[in-house]
């Protein structure tokens, strides 16, 4: 049933391995999909898919959530306001009651953010899309648990990083650089003309651009730290009062502010260039040269070609993606078909040891595969115990790309525990937050049609014999969630 | 794993005092914990260098008072130019009077980067600066290799990079929460069997077992007693305390990171976020000198290091940005302590590094490499195994 749809044969070994490899795990749909198109059909699909919508089931739950419903700017002005007056009590009782409700209102927008985060990796048709933003939102880091960042991250991911995910590397960090959340979690919302903070301008360079080590120095940190002075959030509703020259070069998008009366309006000296003190333009101009330097196109393109093919990649990939990359002025596209189309790439395929997210979200897909999850949190709760939790990452670096970085003994051991959850009973991923509706007994069932056509012959021999041995169906799926097999794809 | 096992059960089958099994002690022997803390502490407001002018000038507003008994936000004297942070009166202060700990400051590498991912690797890695990197060769594993024993782990959820190791398969485990094993034993031994042929995860994968159950069985008291109602450390201290009966009975090579210190804007001085922190640090570091227990304390270091300190001088934004040299603890009962050790130079602004941060007079290979040499009785090529081309510091530290 499966093969027949468009005249092609059933999918073969490696169709299925690309399929692992540009979705988040093997699933009927993609099955379906993969075989009625083929694979280098499916692979342009992908690269070009537009955002597609999900499935009713998903999107009615994403539909009911604060966050779907109210823009970013008003939840974080209200939430503000719920701090402001909480800190404004006197009776040290009710203090407390208005504090607790204050968290509690933050804790549930940043939960919020992440199950609509794990309903589109589970769900989502344009499932390389759902990749690619969670890599840049790793490549852009931003924690959730900083100051009230839990109100901004949902519309950060969806707004500045899904957005561009499959477009321009320049628009991507033009939007992460004009996102309330990025400001204020890399502390340039603090970074004035004679308050010069550098932090964000030093991660720009060295994590977002151009890579640690790649020749800029000490002082095209500072000069960049002055460029990006003035550049903030604001949550009030008016613009300050100016000095009349200062007025039109002031600037405003939701909470995003260039405020010209805190701008250094010397010339810069960055990376071999003059910038002349004018404005939020000398910002422009230091992200185009940013772009535009070889050292970025390398960067970015070696950190890509380690998530998809593996520990250090191969230099001439890299070298050949890099090329794409300055040629296409940062198509993100681009560097993706140079890749995927390389014999490195092929090369790879099944071979890559899933990091924590992949692992478990690849999981939940395999074993509810036609059925639609009404509970993200036990899923979340997985991520964090394998220390992976989604807008968690506390430094500016994001999580590891390397499979030695998720391989530990300790970390094994959490991924066996988690497989046994997973397979076998339906922990609670079926049980909606609100108890509405009484959890359905169910378990999964591994053991399928899926299985059997293209999972099966993919098993060693071990493999083979230990599954033999399972007492039951739930002991079948642990086990098979927890083969070497499985790790990887 | 052969090999280890064997060690094991060497080490425990006649060694049985009182019920409780004991590792054996061999020549040379000791406990070394690393605790690292990320994001660059701003070490020059734990032990600060109160006695100069230019420190209180170039700090108006984060700046620690000079001691005064009366003043309980004044910081503690330790010597004449030196004071440490109030937050420590009641953990550290007491080793530094019992002579158990000396601070070394203008401690660090010689990676200018002041980044902090690649001066976290840099310490890590324990290599050359100036060589080509090899990932899988952390300066602990190094060190487990060359003292021949065979006990390291990692209290991290993650293997650090300075156990990552070619050779060995180093354990981890995070000790927050239920350490209850999950997988009954017939489960655990299917499982070993898929990963029989694997040779990347085989080790990983029977190592996880074998050290879950083994850190549960240790801490099996102490889950009882916190069961019964027992008040519980949290945090950082929960994990310092479990560490140390760890420690005190089944590892003697470990490693553990504490985040949360990178302190841009807002750190505060006597009191505020960093305060907190160092607060719960410093608890965790006396808990886990208390749980370790007087005997095994005697052969026992602690090590407390951070990728680079911060700018001398406060920024716009009562926080302070990437900076250089900083400040090391070492501490154990076998430390030579109550002093500041290592070469030191007068602090005002024209002796600043790049007239922004303290200069690394003493380099950490060295200092490290000092400290286990002695510690663990190393050769001089065995010590070039751990750190190539580094002369090992004669601090007298241990």
């Amino acid at each position: 049933m499966l093969a027949a749809a468009a005249g092609h044969a059933a999918p073969g070994p490696a169709d299925v391995a690309l399929l692992d490899r540009l979705t988040w795990g093997v699933d009927d749909t993609g099955m379906k999909d993969i075989a009625a198109r083929g694979a280098a059909r499916f692979l342009d699909d992908q690269l070009h898919a537009p955002q597609l919508a999900l499935p009713p089931q998903a999107q009615r739950q994403i539909d009911a959530m604060r966050i779907a419903r109210e823009p970013m700017a008003q939840l974080v002005v209200e939430a503000d306001a719920q701090n402001k007056a909480a800190n404004a009590i006197v009776d040290p009782d009710q203090k407390k009651a208005a504090r607790d409700a204050y968290n509690k209102t933050m804790n549930d927008l940043g939960r919020e953010a992440q199950s609509r985060t794990l309903l589109r990796y589970l769900y989502a048709p344009d499932q390389l899309r759902e990749q690619m933003t969670w890599f840049w939102f790793n490549h852009f880091n931003v924690q959730a648990g900083k100051r009230d960042i839990r109100a901004m991250v949902g519309d950060y991911e969806d707004q500045a990083i899904r957005s561009h995910a499959l477009g321009r590397f320049r628009d991507l960090l033009d939007a992460t650089l004009h996102h309330p959340a990025m400001l204020r979690y890399l502390d340039n919302d603090q970074n004035a003309a004679g308050h010069i903070n550098e932090n964000y301008a030093r991660e720009i360079m060295e994590l977002h651009t151009m890579g640690v080590g790649a020749g800029y120095t000490q002082k095209d940190v500072q000069e960049l730290a002055r460029i990006l002075t003035g550049v903030g959030v604001d949550l009030k509703p008016d613009a300050p009062r100016l000095r009349p020259q200062w007025q039109p070069l002031y600037r405003r998008a939701g909470l995003f502010e260039f405020n010209p009366a805190r701008h250094d309006f010397g010339d810069k000296q960055f990376l071999g260039h003059t910038i002349r003190g004018s404005g939020f333009d000398e910002v422009e101009q230091a992200l185009d040269l940013l772009v535009a330097s070889p050292a970025t196109a390398h960067h970015i393109s070696s950190e890509i070609a380690a998530y998809f093919v593996g520990d250090t990649p191969p230099a001439a990939l890299v070298d050949r993606m890099a090329a794409t990359f300055q040629h296409s002025r940062g198509d993100i596209t681009a560097v993706l078909r140079t890749l995927f189309r390389s014999p490195e790439f092929k090369a790879s395929l099944g071979k890559t040891f899933k990091d924590p997210v992949h692992y478990a979200v690849s999981a939940v897909r395999l074993a509810y595969a036609g059925r639609t999850i009404l509970n993200t949190d036990p899923l979340s709760g997985w991520l964090q115990r394998m220390g992976e939790g989604l807008f968690a990452h506390e430094a500016p670096d994001g999580y590891p790309m390397a499979s030695s970085a998720w391989s530990g003994p300790g970390q094994m051991e959490t991924r066996f525990e988690i497989a046994r959850s997973i397979g076998g009973g339906s922990a609670g991923l079926f049980k909606p937050r609100d108890g509405a509706v009484p959890e359905q007994p169910a378990f999964p069932q591994i053991q399928n049609a899926l299985f059997f056509q293209a999972l099966q012959q993919r098993l060693s021999p071990a493999t083979a014999k230990v599954l033999d041995q399972a007492a039951s169906p739930q002991e079948w799926n642990s086990l098979y969630l927890s083969s070497p097999e499985f790790m990887r794809r | 794993m052969h090999r280890r096992n064997l060690l094991k059960a060497a080490a425990f089958a006649p060694l049985v005092v009182a019920g409780r099994a004991f590792a054996a002690p061999a020549a040379g022997s000791g406990r070394l914990l690393l605790v690292f803390l990320r994001g660059a502490y701003d070490a020059a407001n734990i032990v600060a260098p109160v006695g100069s002018d230019f420190y209180h000038e170039a700090r108006p507003t984060i700046g620690l008072r000079k001691p005064d008994a009366a003043d309980p936000d004044a910081a503690l004297p330790l010597d004449g130019d030196w004071a440490l942070h109030p937050a420590l009166k009641d953990s550290i202060y007491p080793l530094w009077q019992a002579k158990q700990i000396a601070f070394v400051p203008f401690a660090g590498t010689d990676d200018m980067s002041r980044s902090h991912f690649e001066t976290q690797d840099t310490i890590e890695l324990g290599q050359p600066i100036a060589s080509a990197r090899d990932f899988r060769s952390g300066f602990m594993a190094r060190l487990a290799g060359a003292i021949g024993t065979d006990r390291p782990i990692a209290f991290s959820d993650q293997v650090p990079l300075c156990f990552q190791s070619s050779g060995l398969s180093i354990p981890n485990i995070a000790l927050t929460g239920n350490l209850k094993p999950a997988i009954d034993p017939r489960a655990a031994k299917l499982i070993q069997a898929m990963y029989a042929g694997d040779s990347a995860l085989s080790g990983s994968v029977a190592e996880g077992f074998a050290t879950r159950e083994t850190v549960f069985r240790s801490l099996a008291d102490e889950m009882t007693q916190a069961s019964r109602g027992a008040v519980t450390a949290k945090g950082f201290e929960l994990s310092a305390r479990r560490i140390g009966r760890l420690m005190r009975d089944q590892y003697n090579l470990a490693f553990v990171d504490v985040g949360g210190w990178d302190t841009h804007v807002n750190q505060g001085g006597a009191q505020g976020y960093l305060a907190g922190r160092i607060g719960e640090l410093g608890r965790g570091v006396a808990g886990f000198a208390e749980e370790i227990g007087a005997e095994a304390w005697r052969d026992t270091t602690v090590v407390v290091v951070s990728e680079f300190g911060r700018t001398f001088r406060e920024n716009g934004d009562k926080g302070t940005d990437h900076g250089h040299g900083s400040v090391y603890w070492v501490l154990g009962g076998g430390v030579r302590g109550r002093r500041l050790a290592g070469p030191q130079v007068r602090i005002a602004a024209d002796t600043l590094n790049q007239q922004r941060d303290l200069p690394v007079l003493t380099d950490y290979r060295a200092m490290i490499g000092g400290i286990v040499q002695r510690q663990f009785g190393l050769g001089s090529d065995r010590l070039d195994a751990v750190f190539s081309g580094t002369r090992p510091a004669s601090l007298d530290l241990v």
